[in-house]
C-alpha cells in the first residue's frame, strides 16, 4: 500500500467511527428512555391490584349490643370492631393474646368499617355467617405480589412467621384474592399504604391546572397579539420582548418564590391551595404561551390580513376577526404543551405548602389539596415498602396525562391547523 | 356584597350592548347614516357603562379596609401604642365586631367593635351609592353620544387596543414580582448577616440558627459559620458540570447524527423519542435517580471496593445530564441544519469526507448556536430542583468527589422553605438570598445565549 492509500483509510475509519459515535450517542438516550419506562411500568404495575382476604364473619347480635329487632339506624350506629376482633381471632381458635393481636394487623385498620359495610349492604346477613373481602394489610400485600423475600431471618423482615403460617393457610384455602385497585383512584391519600390513593392529587392536580389555564391563556393571547400585530417598535416593546423570553427560562423554583413571597405573605391567600398553585404556574406558563401564539400568528401570511384591509375592515377587525382565528390551532397546541409541563411542575407547589398533608379530596381551588407530582414526592420520601409501587403507579398516572395532553396537542395542530404553502 | 355588586355591573354591561345596538338600528330608521356598525354602538355604550365603575368598585375595595383601620385606630393614637400592638388590637377588634372573639372584652375593644361595624355599614352602603351613580352617570354619558351619533368605532378599538397593551404588561409585572419579592427579603438578610460572610464563608448549616422562642435577645454569634454560601455554590456548579459531562457529548453528536446522518425515517421516529425525555417531569427523574441510579451505582462501587454515598452527586448530575440532552441535541440540530448548503457542497467539492465536513466546517459555522444551546442548557441545570433534592443529599458539604453527596442553592431553597416558615427569620430570609443569586445567576446566562444565538441566527439569515 502507498503512503496515500494508508491516508485514505485512516480517513474512511474515522469517517465511520464519526458516525458511530452519533448512533452510539442516540443509542444511549434511547437505552435510557426505554430502561426508565420498563423500570416504571415493573414497579408500578402491581400497584393496580389490591389482596383481599376472605374471612367468615358471624353478625353476632350480642356482639354488636343490638335488641331483637335492630332497625336499619340501628345497624348503622353500632360498634363493629369487637365482631371485627373476633372474626379475625376465629381464622385461628388456638392463638393466644400476642397471636391474635397480630392477627389483626394482617388486614388494614379500617377492617370493622369493611365489615359494617357489608352488612349494611345486605341486612339480611344479621345472626348469619358470611364471608366478607377485607383489605389486606400492606406488608401481607407486598408478601403476595412477591416483593418480600420470606426466607430471610425473622426478625429482619415485617411479616411474623405466624403470620405467615395463618397466610398460607388462607392461600391454600384460596381465601387469598387479588382485585383491581379501585381504592386507588378513589381515595385520597393515607399513611397506610394498602388505603393511599390518588383521588386528592388527581383533583388537585385538574384544580390548579384550570386556574392555570383561566388566568394564562387569556393575558397570553391578548398580550401576543399587541406585541406581534400592533406593537410600535420601541423600547418599551423591546424591553417586553427580552423580559418574555427570559421569564421562559427562569428556573420554575423561582415562581414558588414569587408565590410565596407575594401571593401568601402579602395577599394572604390561603396556603396549601390550587388556587395559589395555578397562580404561581400560570405565571410560569404565561411566556410559554406568549411564544407559541405569537409564532402562530406569525405564520398566517400577510395576504390575509391584507385582503381584509382592503375590504374596508380595520386594524382591529381584520386582527379578530381573520388573523387571530386562523392562528388559534397553533396556539392552542402550545397552550395545552405549556399545561402539560405546568402539570409536571413540582418545586414551585412545593414553596407554597402543596406538601401538607392532605387526606381528603378537595372540592373547590380553595380546599387545601395536593398535586399527582407533589403526590410522587410525598411518597417517594416514605420509607415503607408498598408506597414505592405507589409511587410508580402515580408517576404512570402522570405520565398517561401527559401523553394525552401532548397527543391533543398534536391532533389540535395537524387536524385543523391551515397549511400555508 | 361585593359579589352581588360585581355581577349587578356585569349584568348591566350585557344589557347596556343590546340596548345601546338597538339605539344604532333606531337612528338607522331615521335615515341617518350609522357611523359605525350597530354592535359598536353596543360595545361602546356597554364599556362606558361597566368599566368606570368596575374601576372604582376596584379601588373603592382595595383601598377600603386601610381606611377604615386608620379610622378605626385615631382613638388610640395619642397612647403611645408600638406599630404591632396597634395591629393586635385591630385584629381584636375585628374579631369582636364579627363575633368569634373569646379573650377578655375592655371598654375600649366595645367601643372599636362598635366603631368598627358602623364604619363597614357606612362603607357598604356608600359603596354601592357611588358605584350606582357612576353607572348612571356614565351610561347617561354614553347614552348621550350614541344618540348624537358620534363616533363610537375608534373608542371601541382604542380601548380594545389598551387591553391588549395591558396584558403585554403582564411579563414585565412578572418580573417585576419576582425581584420584589426576593428584594425585600435579601435585603432584610444582609442587614443581619454580612454580604462578605455570606459569598465568602465556607459553611452552610441554617438549621443552627433555630430559636426556640423568638422573643428571645438573638446571639448575633449564632449566625457566624452558618450562612456561608460557597458549598452551595462549588455544589450546584459540580453537579451542573456532570449534567454537562453527560448532556454535551450526546446530545451534540446526536445532534450532529440527527441532521447530518440520519435518513428520514430514523428522524422522524428518533426525535420525537428523544424529545420525550424533554417532558417526563423532574419530580420522575428525581425518583429514578434516588431508587434506581443512586444503588445501582453504589452496588457498583462496593464491587469496585469504593465508598460510594448512596444519595451522590453522580447520580444527581447523571440524571440530570439525561434530562437536559433534548435541549442541546434538538437546539444543536436546528443549528446546524441551518448552516447554508454552499459550505456543505463547497467542502465536499474539495474531496472533504462527511465527517471532515462537520468536524471543519459546519462546526466552526454553528458554533455560536451551539454555545447558546449548551448555555441554555447549563442555566437549566443550575435551576434544577428535584433530581438534586430527592437523588443528591441535603447536607452542604464543600467536597469535589463525585461519590458524596453535596446539596445545591436550589435544593437548600426547598429544604429551608417546606412546611411552615416564619417570615422574619434570617434563615427564611437567606432562601430568599438564595433565590435572589439564583435569579441573578441564570439570568445573566440566558441573556447571554439569546444574545449569542440571536446574533448567530441573524448572520445567516
Amino acid at each position: 500500500m502507498t503512503k496515500k492509500e494508508i491516508l485514505l483509510k485512516k480517513r474512511y475509519n474515522s469517517e465511520k467511527r464519526f458516525k458511530l459515535y452519533g448512533q452510539f450517542a442516540i443509542g444511549f438516550a434511547l437505552l435510557f428512555l426505554f430502561i426508565f419506562l420498563f423500570k416504571i411500568f415493573s414497579t408500578g404495575f402491581t400497584a393496580f391490584q389490591k389482596t383481599l382476604l376472605k374471612v367468615d364473619v358471624t353478625y353476632d347480635k350480642e356482639l354488636l349490643y343490638l335488641d331483637e329487632n335492630p332497625t336499619l339506624e340501628d345497624l348503622k350506629d353500632a360498634d363493629y370492631y369487637e365482631l371485627a376482633l373476633k372474626s379475625m381471632a376465629d381464622l385461628d381458635p388456638n392463638a393466644t393474646e400476642e397471636q391474635q393481636n397480630q392477627l389483626k394487623r394482617m388486614v388494614s385498620y379500617i377492617f370493622d368499617t369493611e365489615i359494617k359495610n357489608h352488612l349494611l349492604k345486605n341486612p339480611d346477613l344479621l345472626g348469619q355467617t358470611s364471608s366478607v373481602l377485607l383489605t389486606a394489610s400492606d406488608d401481607l400485600d407486598q408478601v403476595y405480589k412477591g416483593n418480600f423475600p420470606r426466607d430471610i431471618p425473622e426478625k429482619q423482615r415485617r411479616v411474623s412467621d405466624y403470620q405467615l403460617k395463618i397466610y398460607d393457610q388462607l392461600v391454600d384455602d384460596g381465601k387469598v384474592i387479588s382485585n383491581f385497585n379501585f381504592s386507588f383512584f378513589t381515595r385520597a391519600d393515607s399513611r397506610e399504604a394498602e388505603l393511599a390513593g390518588i383521588a386528592s392529587a388527581v383533583v388537585g392536580s385538574f384544580f390548579t391546572i384550570l386556574v392555570c389555564l383561566v388566568i394564562s391563556f387569556p393575558v397570553a393571547v391578548l398580550a401576543a397579539i399587541y406585541l406581534e400585530e400592533f406593537a410600535p417598535k420601541n423600547r418599551i416593546t423591546d424591553f417586553i420582548e427580552v423580559n418574555i423570553n427570559n421569564l421562559a427560562a427562569v428556573p420554575s423554583i423561582v415562581f414558588g418564590l414569587l408565590g410565596l413571597g407575594v401571593l401568601l405573605a402579602i395577599f394572604h391567600l390561603p396556603r396549601s391551595t390550587s388556587l395559589v398553585g395555578g397562580i404561581t404556574l400560570s405565571l410560569m406558563t404565561l411566556p410559554t404561551i406568549i411564544i407559541a401564539a405569537r409564532a402562530s400568528l406569525k405564520a398566517v401570511p400577510p395576504s390575509i390580513r391584507e385582503a381584509a384591509l382592503a375590504m374596508g375592515a380595520s386594524k382591529m377587525q381584520t386582527t379578530m376577526h381573520h388573523t387571530v382565528p386562523l392562528s388559534m390551532p397553533g396556539t392552542l397546541s402550545g397552550t395545552i404543551i405549556g399545561l402539560a409541563q405546568a402539570l409536571g411542575e413540582t418545586a414551585p407547589l412545593i414553596l407554597i405548602g402543596m406538601v401538607a398533608f392532605i387526606n381528603t379530596i378537595p372540592m373547590s381551588p380553595m380546599d387545601p389539596s395536593a398535586s399527582l407530582p407533589v403526590q410522587v414526592y410525598l411518597w417517594a420520601e416514605s420509607a415503607e415498602r408498598g408506597f414505592v409501587e405507589k409511587v410508580s403507579a402515580c408517576i404512570m398516572v402522570l405520565l398517561g396525562f401527559l401523553i394525552l395532553m401532548n397527543l391533543l396537542a398534536q391532533i389540535v395542530r395537524h387536524k385543523f391547523e391551515t397549511k400555508w404553502s | 356584597m361585593n359579589l352581588i355588586i360585581f355581577t349587578t355591573i356585569l349584568l348591566l354591561g350585557f344589557t347596556t350592548y343590546y340596548f345601546g345596538r338597538k339605539k344604532a338600528l333606531l337612528i338607522q330608521n331615521t335615515n341617518t347614516r350609522l357611523t359605525a356598525l350597530p354592535k359598536f354602538y353596543g360595545y361602546y355604550l356597554a364599556i362606558w357603562c361597566s368599566i368606570p365603575a368596575f374601576i372604582i368598585f376596584a379601588l373603592w375595595s382595595i383601598f377600603e379596609p386601610t381606611i377604615v383601620k386608620l379610622l378605626v385606630l385615631t382613638d388610640y393614637s395619642n397612647q403611645g401604642y408600638q406599630s404591632d400592638e396597634l395591629n393586635l388590637i385591630y385584629e381584636k377588634t375585628k374579631s369582636l365586631a364579627r363575633g368569634f372573639y373569646s379573650g377578655e372584652v375592655t371598654v375600649f375593644l366595645e367601643d372599636s367593635a362598635a366603631k368598627y361595624q358602623n364604619l363597614k355599614s357606612i362603607a357598604i352602603n356608600s359603596k354601592v351609592v357611588v358605584v350606582l351613580s357612576i353607572i348612571i352617570a356614565s351610561t347617561l354619558f354614553a347614552y348621550k353620544k350614541i344618540s348624537n351619533n358620534t363616533r363610537t368605532r375608534e373608542p371601541v378599538e382604542k380601548f380594545l387596543n389598551a387591553i391588549l397593551f395591558t396584558s403585554s404588561l403582564a411579563a414585565i409585572l412578572t418580573t417585576l414580582g419576582i425581584v420584589f419579592s426576593l428584594i425585600f427579603e435579601t435585603i432584610r438578610f444582609f442587614s443581619v448577616i454580612p454580604v462578605f460572610d455570606f459569598i465568602f464563608g465556607t459553611h452552610w448549616y441554617p438549621a443552627k440558627t433555630f430559636v426556640r422562642d423568638a422573643s428571645a435577645e438573638i446571639d448575633p454569634e449564632m449566625y457566624k459559620d452558618a450562612f456561608g454560601s460557597v458549598p452551595l455554590f462549588a455544589g450546584t456548579f459540580f453537579i451542573a458540570f456532570i449534567a454537562m459531562c453527560v448532556a454535551i457529548p450526546i446530545g451534540l453528536l446526536s445532534g450532529i447524527y440527527l441532521s447530518e446522518y440520519a435518513s428520514k425515517n430514523v428522524r422522524k421516529y428518533a426525535k420525537p423519542l428523544i424529545e420525550i425525555l424533554a417532558g417526563i417531569p423532574t419530580v420522575v427523574y428525581g425518583f429514578f435517580a434516588a431508587l434506581t441510579v443512586g444503588p445501582f451505582l453504589r452496588e457498583i462501587g462496593i464491587n469496585l471496593g469504593l465508598e460510594v454515598s448512596s444519595e451522590s452527586a453522580l447520580a444527581a448530575g447523571g440524571v440530570m445530564g439525561i434530562m437536559i440532552i433534548p435541549f442541546i441535541s434538538s437546539l444543536s440540530d436546528d443549528v446546524i441544519t441551518s448552516v447554508p448548503q454552499s459550505l456543505r457542497d463547497g467542502s465536499y467539492a474539495m474531496g472533504a469526507t462527511k465527517s471532515e465536513t462537520i468536524k471543519k466546517v459546519i462546526f466552526p459555522a454553528a458554533l455560536p448556536g451551539i454555545v447558546g444551546s449548551i448555555l441554555l442548557g447549563v442555566s437549566r441545570a443550575i435551576g434544577e430542583t428535584m433530581i438534586v433534592v430527592m437523588a443528591s443529599g441535603l447536607a452542604a458539604n464543600l467536597t469535589f468527589n463525585p461519590l458524596e453527596s453535596t446539596s445545591t442553592i436550589t435544593a437548600q431553597i426547598v429544604v429551608i422553605l417546606i412546611g411552615d416558615q416564619q417570615f422574619g427569620d434570617p434563615k427564611t430570609q437567606a432562601a430568599f438570598a438564595l433565590g435572589m443569586t439564583l435569579f441573578l445567576v441564570t439570568l445573566c446566562l440566558n441573556v447571554f445565549a439569546l444574545k449569542i444565538v440571536k446574533t448567530y441566527r441573524e448572520k445567516y439569515d
